[in-house]
């Protein structure tokens, strides 16, 4: 016997099947994610010697403490200029009163050697100039203290592509590559020190040569950059930076991102293909490692095995954990939700993804939990605004942020990564007595 | 512009996102890009609630700039008002949408809302997040409680009380506010409506009904009880009854607003003046304690320090500008400089100079005292999650004073460990990294596990001395606990006498001169 017509099935069915990364879902609505100053949580970290100084407004400072306030205790190395009344009425010369804000920084943090003014949305909409602040700072503080500026402002920046920004602004610093330089590579995107090192011992095993990293631990250790360089990276945000480092003349290697066996793999691969590694060579460096890695992640792969996960938008990390979850862990994947998507630098992801996995690009947050509580995933991947409502509701869910301060990348890490979405169904089936 | 690590408050805006999210059935329409929601995760995160606060934030972007960000508003509050079927809608403006200057009450008032739209203006440049609280529940009831017409004659005591002030995210104001329940209750006054934190804005309608009001905390709620002061008649009780003392003087205030013969009164006292004056306490006597932070709370501490615990106080402020009045009036009874700031550096400096035993202040002051290994207690918003223990946690009321004395008076020394670490000091079982037996997790002393010390630059006396061997040998002597105290006298004795050397003598001379 027929179905019953129904005009709409067809219609909706063939929309979603038609989903992925060549057609995202794309539905303007309120975004529920952080701005780009949020990234200089972990960029002030990383780089020992810089400090990040916002041009901004309280709810600047606001955001900072909020979203810093459970992590860091210490003195940070990182502030905002907060613009007031008296600013914007014109009663106070903005440049003038940022002059002052910047000696009293430095007079109080001698150690500071690279100043970065980072630009929010009320210095956007005022038009304060901070590239012309920037040279200004290093004509009267210069050249012991090093001054760059970027934009974290929410108005055109989501979370991690202040990160983007940042070292975008970096890349102009770069020194040129001497004539006549071998063929060296830059490992762009910061990640975890301890990260860095393995993937630093791995290189060298393979015989790569000069590999750097971007951002360096010390502004005073900045790589140079020119025709002889290559350029991985190792996150999925860096569209502005790719940009940047290609008009200096590195050659970005296209590659999955280094998450899971298999991400880490494809993309030590991608590098060692363009340095002419000799393909057995690069099996046995790699071997130890891929095995731990696949040891590692199989002992999780029971507890998330055809699980379904629904991606919030976050990081822009979503389709590389999507992958790894999907490939390495069995999970089914329900959404991707992704504040941005670089289609070209993801498309070594898609590609082991299945072909229409639904993404969505951007956000209403409203219509997106709509999605998410008639698709009842097993586990929600979401920000801190998202996690405890949904908990709540009964849905399982993973603090998205916890993905970007642990390390994950590398074979080392593969694990850690699985038990990070294990641990929550874990921790419910402790607690099923109190439910 | 001003140089800002950590701030005290948030903009005016969250302060507006408490009162909508303390009631029930309002809703607020901010006008923010997409970071402003951060805020959602104070609410979520710190506070541990369940639900999302009823906020929409339109989330404009920069290529909406210029064309058509005002529509993006309408929308979304539309779109709200249709999802979440509020009774009233709040809508306002953050610090980048006062920039440009969408107007978010006209734009809402031509959507022809089938409910009330209460705009909010609240100055992001000028103001901070109390006073966006304070403003938008004066908003709220003006809104649904309006002024009747005719004159205003003054009412005559009554047995009925509005409570005013508990907030989402307050320092224990949903402990406080059952307490406070108990005590006015206990004395046959019944309580007509709790606002804002539970009330709908039906209960708002309905605040002119009661005989007077109690303002809980009047950096959220003293707007709003003024103004129903002079447009309703309705007198107010503001003393906060945090202490025992206060707690009496409370209790007595609302008798007599309410009309209660002074006998009628019930009698009951929480255990902090017994446990203050059993001999245990004997050494809280004189102990130098340093306070900081909203002004209800910090001269509420004041008042219990020096009253009621015998502590001599070296420093009193607060980041409440609207209530530098009341902190100087304290600050001058107590016979210290009141510091009104809201710059944590300047506290900071303060609390360095001030040399405190103890610390009474926000989670700001307790990173501070963490540094200067000085015990700490918070006893003032901003909140942390911390600040929302699991166990009945209030301030306010005779529960609250057994809390205030635990939780100050345990950072400290208990009082006959302390006789004996000084007994048993050259023994060998005892050095300088020793902790009081109930402090053990910070068995090293002030390094946090997340502290990496490199990055806090402490804050020292530049040495242009040295100290002799047998005064080094002397300051040895001296236990551990106040040994700090005593080094950093003495230097500083010794830089303002110019002294080169630092001798036994200088020592004890310094010890003369700082002793009060
Ligand atoms: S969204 Fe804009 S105004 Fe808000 S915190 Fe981020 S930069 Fe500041």
């Amino acid at each position: 016997m027929n179905a019953p017509f129904n005009p709409h099935a067809p219609v909706i069915a063939r929309a979603a099947s038609e989903r992925g990364p060549a057609n995202p879902l794309r539905q303007r609505g309120q975004h529920e994610v952080f701005c780009g100053l949020t990234s200089i949580i972990w960029l002030h970290r990383k780089m020992q010697d810089a400090f990040f100084l916002i041009v901004g407004s309280r709810t600047c400072a606001h955001l900072m403490q909020s979203a810093a306030g459970v992590m860091i205790f210490a003195e940070p190395r990182f502030a905002t200029a907060v613009i007031d009344e008296r600013d914007l009425a014109g009663m106070a010369d903005v440049h003038d009163e940022l002059d002052k804000v910047v000696a009293r920084l430095l007079a109080r943090r001698p150690e500071i050697r690279m100043l970065v003014l980072v630009g929010s949305c009320p210095s956007e909409v005022i038009k304060l100039d901070l590239a012309k602040a920037a040279e200004r700072q290093g004509q009267l503080h210069g050249p012991a203290v090093r001054f760059l500026h970027y934009s974290g402002s929410g108005i055109e920046t989501t979370f991690t592509q202040g990160e983007d920004n940042f070292l975008t602004s970096l890349v102009k610093e770069l020194p040129a590559e001497p004539v006549g330089a071998r063929q060296s590579l830059i490992v762009a995107g910061a990640m975890a020190d301890v990260v860095e090192d393995q993937f630093r011992r791995i290189f060298d095993a393979l015989g790569m040569g000069h590999v750097s990293f971007l951002p360096p631990r010390n502004s005073t250790a900045l790589p140079h950059v020119g025709p002889n360089t290559r350029l991985l990276l190792a996150q999925p945000f860096l569209g502005e930076t790719t940009k940047a480092l290609d008009a200096r003349g590195a050659k970005h290697l296209l590659a999955p991102f280094p998450l899971g066996e298999e991400g880490t793999t494809a993309w030590l691969k991608a590098a060692a293909d363009a340095f002419g590694v000799d393909p057995g060579r690069f099996a046995a460096i790699t071997g130890p490692g891929r095995a731990r890695a696949r040891t590692a992640v199989e002992r999780y792969r029971p507890a998330l095995q055809d699980k379904r996960v629904f991606f919030f938008p976050d990081s822009q990390l979503e389709p590389s954990l999507a992958r790894f979850l999907h490939r390495e862990t069995g999970m089914d994947i329900v959404e991707i939700g992704t504040p941005f998507l670089h289609r070209h630098h993801l498309a070594g992801e898609f590609e082991l993804l299945p072909e229409h996995v639904f993404v969505s690009e951007g956000q209403d947050v409203d219509k997106q939990l709509d999605r998410c509580r008639t698709a009842r995933p097993d586990l929600v991947v979401c920000g801190m605004g998202l996690a405890n409502p949904l908990e709540a509701e009964g849905i399982t869910t993973k603090w998205s942020i916890e993905l970007v301060f642990t390390p994950i990348q590398g074979y080392e890490q593969a694990g850690d990564l699985a038990e990070l979405f294990v641990r929550p169904f874990a921790r419910r089936d402790r607690l099923k007595g109190i439910a | 512009m001003q140089l800002t690590v950590w701030t005290y408050e948030g903009p005016p805006h969250v302060g507006a996102m408490r009162i909508a999210a303390s009631m029930k059935g309002v809703h607020f329409v901010l006008h923010a890009p997409q970071g402003d929601t951060y805020a959602d995760l104070l609410f979520t995160m710190i506070e541990r609630r369940d639900t999302r606060p009823p906020v929409t934030y339109t989330t404009f972007q920069a290529r909406d700039l210029g064309s058509d960000t005002a529509e993006i508003f309408k929308t979304a509050c539309r779109e709200a008002v249709e999802r979440f079927k509020p009774d009233a809608v709040l809508v306002g403006a953050s610090c980048t949408a006062e920039l440009i200057q969408d107007n978010p009450a006209g734009l809402a008032a031509a959507l022809n809302l089938d409910i009330p739209v209460v705009p909010l203006e609240l100055p992001s440049y000028q103001k901070k997040e109390n006073w966006g609280a304070a403003e938008t529940f004066y908003r709220l009831v003006r809104a649904f409680a309006p002024s009747p017409a005719g004159v205003v004659t003054p009412r005559s005591p009554g047995k009925t009380c509005n409570i005013l002030g508990p907030a989402a995210l307050g320092f224990r104001h949903r402990d406080d506010i059952v307490e406070v329940t108990k005590l006015v209750e206990g004395l046959g006054v019944a309580i007509n409506v709790v606002a804002p934190l539970g009330a709908t804005v039906a209960d708002l309608a309905r605040l002119p009904q009661a005989d007077f009001n109690i303002v809980l905390y009047p950096e959220i709620a003293g707007t709003a009880a003024d103004w129903l002061k002079r447009s309703h008649g309705q007198p107010f009780v503001a003393i906060q009854p945090i202490g025992a003392l206060a707690t009496d003087a409370f209790v007595d205030a609302v008798a007599k607003a309410a009309g209660i013969a002074p006998e009628a009164i019930p009698t009951s006292r929480s255990r902090l003046p017994w446990y203050s004056r059993s001999v245990d306490s004997t050494y809280l006597t004189g102990k130098r304690v340093f306070i900081f932070g909203d002004a209800t709370h910090a001269v509420a501490a004041a008042h219990i320090a020096a009253k009621e615990l015998g502590f001599t106080i070296c420093g009193l402020g607060t980041y409440s500008r609207e209530f530098a009045r009341e902190v100087r009036a304290a600050a001058a009874e107590y016979g210290v400089d009141p510091l009104i700031s809201d710059d944590h550096l300047v506290v900071e400096d303060a609390i360095t100079a001030a040399q405190p035993e103890l610390v009474l202040g926000t989670q700001m002051e307790r990173h501070v005292a963490k540094r200067l290994r000085l015990p700490c207690a918070v006893i003032s918003a901003p909140v942390h999650v911390q600040d929302f223990p699991a166990r009945y946690s209030p301030q306010m009321g005779q529960e609250g004073a057994n809390v205030i004395f635990d939780s100050w008076v345990h950072p400290l020394m208990m009082g006959l460990e302390e006789h004996l670490l000084h007994m048993f000091r050259d023994d060998f079982e005892f050095n300088d990294t020793m902790q009081p037996s109930h402090l053990t997790q910070s068995a090293s002393p002030a390094r946090d596990e997340s502290d990496p010390a490199a990055e806090s630059p402490q804050i020292e006396i530049p040495e242009t001395f040295a100290w002799a061997d047998e005064a080094e040998k002397e300051l040895r002597k001296i236990p551990f606990f106040v040994r700090g105290k005593a080094r950093r006298n003495t230097e500083k004795f010794a830089t303002e006498k110019g002294l080169r050397i630092i001798t036994v003598e200088a020592l004890y001379d310094a010890k003369a001169h700082f002793s009060r």
